[in-house]
């Protein structure tokens, strides 16, 4: 039965996949003209020229001042919006294809301590979901392995690509721990229950910590045996990789943070529901924070109903740098909605549009390339009819990585393209 | 006095127990039948609750009380026990006791391999979980260690069953006495429990509280058709033993309030009244409690949180924390409703020994003397029908009584005696007391003062000029031993001393410091005025919440609950951009008048009268609410029942949720009305409920008046368990078994159907089939979940075989592929803006499902399945437009007028038109704006939601909430135990989780 599933399955992928191909390589410089320009950085530029050649953004600014358009291919964006590519933080696009299939899921490697997992290797660029989130404008991925304890090396990649390695743009830049729960659900999704204390909390943080201190001790010793885990962990001792550190309740977050401290790290928190309690914290260590879901019930019976929808913007207000992330793969396709709900809970809105593009390149080392309209910067951007963060005119007309052009149709969209002949033809 | 006791101890070694035995047991010794009349004095006597006599003397022969008074007559022969200053109240009754009964199994379930069929032997039910025909006298052993600590606490006789099963079978009323069960069992047959749970059944069904509900619903029914017609076909001594349980007292145990209120329900179906015995939180939801009800409630009350660490502090339930304050209180709020209380010590376990210091706390909390004793003697007597022999010390009643040092009982009250049927357990010697105060000790030549403080510890000044020395003093029954050194020095030889307490003067031999055998005596010499000394032993009674601060409870009981529900006056919204769903559209700068829950007229510059509530919506959206078509929010214990191809027997309204904190949540999202379906465990699942968010209702409150029946089926993976992994046995298996379930349903629920008409009463009436009948007979609507195109087009033709029409699937994600086929059958789609890729079946799965459906002239909903996405279907809903450019009206629809439709609720819900239901929420952007925020949701012309009053409870809740956690501290503090915080966390369900 099983193996009829997967048989059928890749039929099916065969039979529709292939029609996407990756962009080429830009051949003429491009200007847009007339769209207002979102730049990643917190503010924007009405009437905007953006201008890019071999694959680099070559002027972004006013009317007045722009260089000549002769030799450009102009695209009169008037009245639209063009963004930096979204960067979808914390996600397994590319690692999962059918939830339920478990041949098609790479997203967890077994046991608890995987620093040398890397999701790069896994990615897979020819993904049927990839297409449907580049289509509301994720361009660019973080590509994250999921699990408990040390989940892995997370890469940025870029949502088009013949293979990973040309889709990599930061690659290994990573690593992912993910803090033990200090209050865990009982029962199951049938049944749930009440929320216990983890009694082996304290256990599972001194386990952790135990393993930093030898991998620590090891990156120090010069003829250690080798040992392919601990040299994994090496460039983030090195500050040459993030520590990502995954934590949700108060406890969690403070013990996380005092944890890196211990190893002068500056971690990035991911999830972070309850961030909003440890404003003063977070502020006076630096930490910038991937919001978890903003689409998420409150933590508990007698917060604000409203509590995870006001969580960015109270961030921003306390001067902490935040990014977004929706978790899955499929579901990254809310990543703008997500965090178009927080504008209208208090974010400001050049700050929601930050936090889904310079903010995550900046956590990711990668914001010389992406996340932002400045010269220089790869043309990784992509033109709205409207307010991309907001739904009904987030409809993408033309997107572009490194320069290339993005195929904007998916599977999803050939399919209703079929059925809708079906009908048309009255079959 | 002292003697009468000695005497009485005697008499009382073992030989007692013949006294009273007649019967059939061969005496095989010389016999030795003896006195058993006995008259008992004491200083207060409560004859009943409400009746006491002071100096008063029972009259107690064979067994039983055959005269009380002050001037009673002492029969020649009765043998005098005088109680002194003691006080005698009726023995306790317990109706809710597993004493004497056999542990029942655990039961080990194998999930991997579900048993389908029950595993008792013989001709029984063939559901593992009924076990009516369990008789609780036939198991019954006499096990007087248990005894003998029930006695200690008062009791004299309870009401023991097994706890075992959904039906318990018999229980029965013993005394609590060391005689064998021949003598016991005063009532072999007294009751009949049940409850909502399974206990040892490893059968699968019923796996969900409505699967429970429905099991028994159904036995009513068999217990019927078998007791006329069955008998002759079948054998079935599960049904007979119940049939003769229906003339007792049914006692039903529940696991919380909502359960009791579900039981009560059951029980008006049948015409049947039950005892609820309670889990202690039966308070929170009185309101649901229409009648004078008879509970049975236990003394269960929880520790305080160690919230000492605010990390875990803010963990805590906030519902929890209520309720920890309110615990002792909730007899008094049942009494105080006009209820019926009888106290059970079940549910204490080891904390049993703290039973008086609970009756004290109740009492604290406001219940009277007569109240707490009625609760443990009459109450308990009358709910067993059994008042004529037990609960009170009345002429002719059973001889149970307690000799005690007061009543009402505090923390160190003690019994004395406790007496079964005439039969006297001694539990301690009426005066081992020692006076507190002063004593004058003279050990021959030399006086000592001693003193002994309220606890009984004695201190000795050795020499007029000296500090006090620390001395060992007991009391056994008459005996005295006290022994001190005789210096302060240390090393300095003890005084020993021996002898006998008279009244207030001891005296007996000892050895002195140098070891000579001399006389001493004790005088007591420093007696305290009485009425001082019992002010002091009846400390003001303890208990966390105080009579006259009962408080008003919020409803529900739960977060964001409300002291205050709301009010339905009349008002007019102006100058809003009103979204009608009629043929006028959307309508900017007009007025919506409300009056009486429902919309009376809407337009520009509306005339209203002087007076009516004037709401400004400027700048603002006013829309109808928005109607979730598949939703699980607010069920209890379990969506699916799935454990049969077809449980249409089972119904979500049997099991509606009232307290969830979801309800408010999906107000705050502009959300007025859901349709609770079952889960897609199976091709046939359950019957939906179709609520409201009444939001502090009850769940009856909550449902939708005259609302149509709908039922969910289920297509797929789920139903042919594709994701379970392992082992699966179950039929179906494949999607051709699928159809094939579905023809044999449908094909004998139609014969069934017939032969019911027909007047054929010997058909045995089946809930599964008689609900499947209803869909044939479309009275009943189906709402499948459904993806794949081939199998909607399966149940479409399905229904036109037995000519019917399904009414909608739900999910649908491969709709887009036979919308024409679905328009043609007249079928509706309630489906996902977005969703696939989480299962194979939804590979194919495309944004532009609803509106390519929709654009074929099909019904189409966007619905959640999720208690998240539920706050938020107004953005759903504008993904139509993302995706399908539907006009921004049509889209709208998609969440409010398209699902009343296909929950045919239209003709109240759905759009602004004069006449319909006022369920309207008033946006501060465009309703499918990201940015839109719903500020008010009315449900019938209620405001229900109110951004600014959330913010407002909120904040009272963190008041709230410190307010409990600081008494919370002062009970760590003052040394009470405390229990590791626990959380609630965001309970919901979603039928397609699959992780």
């Amino acid at each position: 039965m099983r193996t009829f599933l997967i048989l059928a399955f890749t039929l099916l992928l065969n039979q529709l996949q292939a029609q996407f191909i990756p962009g080429a390589p830009q051949a003429n410089p491009i200007a847009i003209t007339g769209a207002t320009a979102h730049l990643g950085t917190g503010t924007a530029i009405e009437d905007a020229v953006i201008t890019f050649a071999n694959g680099k953004l070559t002027y972004v600014g006013a009317q007045t001042g722009a260089p000549s358009l002769a030799g450009h291919t102009v695209v009169d964006a008037s009245g639209k919006d063009v963004y930096p590519g979204f960067i979808a933080m914390d996600t397994r696009l590319g690692l999962v294809e059918i939830d339920a299939v478990r041949a098609t899921d790479d997203i967890r490697e077994i046991g608890y301590l995987n620093p040398n997992a890397r999701s790069l290797i896994a990615f897979n660029t020819d993904s049927e979901i990839i297409p449907t989130v580049r289509n509301i404008g994720v361009l660019v991925a973080q590509v994250t392995p999921d699990g408990r304890g040390i989940a892995g090396q997370s890469s940025a990649m870029s949502m088009d690509g013949w293979n990973w390695e040309d889709a990599a743009i930061g690659a290994d830049e990573g690593m992912h721990l993910h803090w033990p729960r200090d209050f865990r659900m009982t029962g199951w999704w049938a049944a749930p229950g009440g929320m216990k204390k983890n009694e082996k909390y304290n256990e599972q943080v001194q386990s952790i910590q135990q393993y930093f201190d030898q991998a620590q001790a090891y990156a120090k010793t010069a003829d250690a045996i080798d040992n392919p885990r601990f040299q994994s962990m090496e460039p983030v001792f090195a500050g040459k990789q993030s520590l990502y550190i995954h934590a949700s309740f108060a406890r969690e977050i403070e013990d996380a943070i005092a944890f890196a401290d211990r190893y002068d790290l500056k971690p990035i928190l991911v999830g972070g529901q309850d961030a909003y309690l440890l404003k003063d914290l977070l502020k006076e260590k630096g930490i910038s924070v991937v919001v978890g879901p903003v689409h998420a019930l409150p933590q508990r019976g007698d917060d604000l109903v409203s509590q995870p929808f006001e969580t960015p913007g109270q961030l921003h207000a306390a001067g902490i740098p935040i990014a977004f992330s929706v978790g899955g793969a499929w579901e990254q396709r809310r990543l703008p909605l997500n965090a178009g709900h927080a504008v209208g809970y208090g974010l400001p809105y050049e700050e929601a549009v930050k936090g889904l593009t310079l903010t995550p390149a900046t956590m990711m080392n990668i914001a010389d390339r992406v996340g932002s309209l400045e010269v220089g910067k790869d043309a990784t951007l992509f033109i709205s009819v409207g307010d991309a963060l907001e739904i009904r005119t987030n409809i993408l007309e033309q997107a572009w990585i490194g320069g290339r052009e993005v195929d904007l149709r998916s599977r999803q969209t050939e399919l209703a393209k079929k059925y809708k002949a079906k009908y048309t033809r009255g079959e | 006095m002292q003697r009468h006791y000695l005497l009485l101890l005697i008499l009382s070694l073992g030989f007692c127990s013949f006294a009273l035995a007649q019967g059939t047991v061969p005496v095989t010794a010389p016999s030795d039948k003896r006195p058993n009349s006995y008259a008992i004095k004491a200083a207060k006597v409560y004859i009943t609750p409400d009746r006491m006599l002071e100096n008063a003397t029972i009259i107690v022969k064979d067994g039983r009380v055959i005269n009380v008074g002050v001037d009673a007559n002492i029969p020649a022969g009765a043998i005098l026990v005088d109680a002194g200053d003691k006080t005698i109240v009726p023995g306790f009754i317990d109706l809710m006791s597993d004493y004497g009964q056999p542990e029942p199994e655990k039961p080990k379930r194998d999930w991997n391999n579900p048993q389908y069929q029950t595993k008792t032997g013989g001709p029984f039910s063939w559901n593992q979980a009924l076990k009516s025909e369990y008789d609780a006298a036939a198991h019954f052993t006499t096990d007087n260690k248990r005894a003998e600590a029930l006695r200690k606490l008062g009791f004299t006789t309870v009401l023991s069953h097994r706890p075992d099963g959904i039906s318990r079978g018999s229980a029965a009323v013993v005394s609590l006495s060391d005689k064998s069960p021949r003598e016991v069992v005063i009532n072999e047959r007294a009751a009949h429990l049940m409850s909502f749970s399974k206990g040892s059944s490893t059968q699968i069904y019923p796996g969900s509280l409505m699967g429970m509900i429905a099991l028994l619903r159904q036995t009513y029914l068999d217990a019927d058709w078998y007791n006329s017609y069955g008998k002759k076909e079948v054998t079935n001594l599960s049904i007979e033993s119940w049939t003769d349980l229906q003339s007792l007292p049914q006692i039903f145990a529940v696991g919380d309030k909502l359960e009791a209120l579900r039981a009560m329900k059951l029980a008006d179906e049948f015409g049947k009244r039950y005892i609820i015995k309670g889990d202690g939180d039966s308070y929170q939801r009185l309101d649901g409690f229409t009648r004078r009800e008879k509970f049975i409630v236990p003394l269960t009350f929880p520790d305080a949180y160690d919230v000492a660490d605010p990390y875990d502090a803010q963990m805590a339930g906030y519902a929890d924390l209520m309720h920890w304050e309110l615990a002792d209180a909730n007899a008094v709020y049942l009494k105080k409703a006009g209820h019926q209380v009888a106290f059970t010590l079940d549910g204490l376990d080891k904390d049993e020994k703290s039973f008086f210091e609970r009756l004290d706390r109740v009492r604290g909390a406001g219940m009277s003397d007569s109240e707490l004793l009625a609760a443990l003697t009459t109450t308990p007597a009358d709910f067993v029908g059994m008042r004529k022999d037990l609960g009170s010390l009345e002429n002719g009643k059973m001889a149970n009584l307690i000799i005690l040092d007061e009543w009402p009982v505090g923390k160190k009250s003690k019994v004395y005696q406790t007496w079964v049927s005439g039969e006297p357990f001694m539990l301690a010697p009426f005066n081992e007391d020692i006076s507190e105060g002063d004593y004058r000790v003279q050990v021959g030549d030399i006086a000592y003062l001693m003193q002994v403080d309220a606890m009984g510890k004695a201190k000795v000044r050795v020499r007029a000029d000296s500090a006090f020395v620390d001395a060992k003093l007991k009391r056994t029954v008459d005996r005295i031993a006290l022994s001190f050194p005789s210096d302060t020095a240390k090393g300095a030889a003890v005084i020993r001393l021996g002898g006998l307490v008279d009244a207030k003067r001891w005296y007996g031999q000892g050895y002195d410091a140098t070891g000579n055998w001399m006389t001493w005596t004790a005088e007591y010499d420093g007696a305290k005025p009485a009425d001082e000394m019992s002010e002091k032993k009846k400390d003001k009674p303890k208990s966390r919440s105080q009579v006259a601060t009962l408080p008003e409870l919020p409803k529900p009981f739960a977060p964001y609950g409300t002291l205050v529900l709301p009010k339905g006056e009349a008002f007019v919204v102006r100058n809003a951009t009103v979204w009608t769903n009629e043929d006028a559209g959307i309508i900017e700068k007009a007025d919506v008048y409300v009056v009486n829950g429902k919309i009376s007229g809407f337009g520009e510059s509306l005339k209203v009268p002087s007076g009516v509530k004037e709401i400004d919506g400027t700048g603002k959206h006013l829309t109808t609410g928005i109607i979730d078509e598949h939703s699980h929010i607010a069920i209890s214990r379990g969506v699916n029942e799935g454990s049969q191809e077809s449980t249409a027997e089972v119904r979500i309204g049997d099991v509606v949720n009232s307290e969830d904190v979801n309800l408010y949540r999906h107000l705050s999202g502009g959300v007025t009305a859901v349709q609770q379906l079952h889960g897609s465990a199976n091709p046939i699942g359950g019957q939906s409920s179709l609520i409201k968010l009444r939001w502090g209702h009850t769940p009856e409150e909550l449902k939708i008046e005259g609302a149509d029946g709908f039922i969910k089926f289920a297509l797929g993976e789920n139903v042919k368990q594709s994701n379970w992994g392992g082992n699966t046995t179950r039929y179906p298996q494949t999607r051709m078994g699928v159809e094939q379930v579905y023809e044999d349903y449908f094909t004998r629920a139609e014969a069934y159907h017939k032969a019911r008409q027909a007047g054929d009463k010997s058909v045995r009436r089946d809930l599964d089939l008689e609900a499947i009948a209803e869909i044939v007979n479309r009275k009943r609507f189906i709402s499948c979940h459904s993806y794949r195109q081939s199998e909607i087009n399966m149940l479409m033709k399905v229904a036109d075989r037995h000519n019917f029409n399904v009414n909608t699937f739900t999910h649908i994600l491969e709709g887009y592929k036979v919308a024409d086929k679905m328009k043609e059958h007249g079928v509706g789609a309630s489906t996902f803006s977005d969703w696939w890729a989480y299962k194979f079946e939804v590979w194919d799965a495309i944004p532009e499902n609803g509106p390519i459906m929709f654009e074929q002239g099909v019904t189409v909903a966007y619905n959640s399945d999720d208690a998240e996405l539920g706050r938020r279907l107004n953005q759903e809903a504008g993904k139509a437009v993302q995706y399908g450019g539907l006009s921004e009206e049509d889209a709208w629809k998609f969440v409010t007028l398209n699902p009343a439709k296909l929950l045919h609720l239209d003709d109240k819900m759905g759009s602004i038109k004069a006449g319909k239901d006022a369920d309207l929420v008033l946006w501060n952007a465009h309703p499918m704006s990201v940015y839109a925020r719903a500020d008010k949701t009315w449900v019938d012309g209620k405001l229900y939601f109110d951004r600014a009053d959330m913010k407002k409870r909120q904040q009272a809740m963190r008041v709230e909430r410190n307010r409990l956690a600081q008494a919370m501290l002062d009970e760590k503090n003052a040394g009470k135990r405390t229990k590791p915080v626990e959380g609630h966390g965001g309970e919901h369900y979603e039928c397609d989780s699959i992780h």
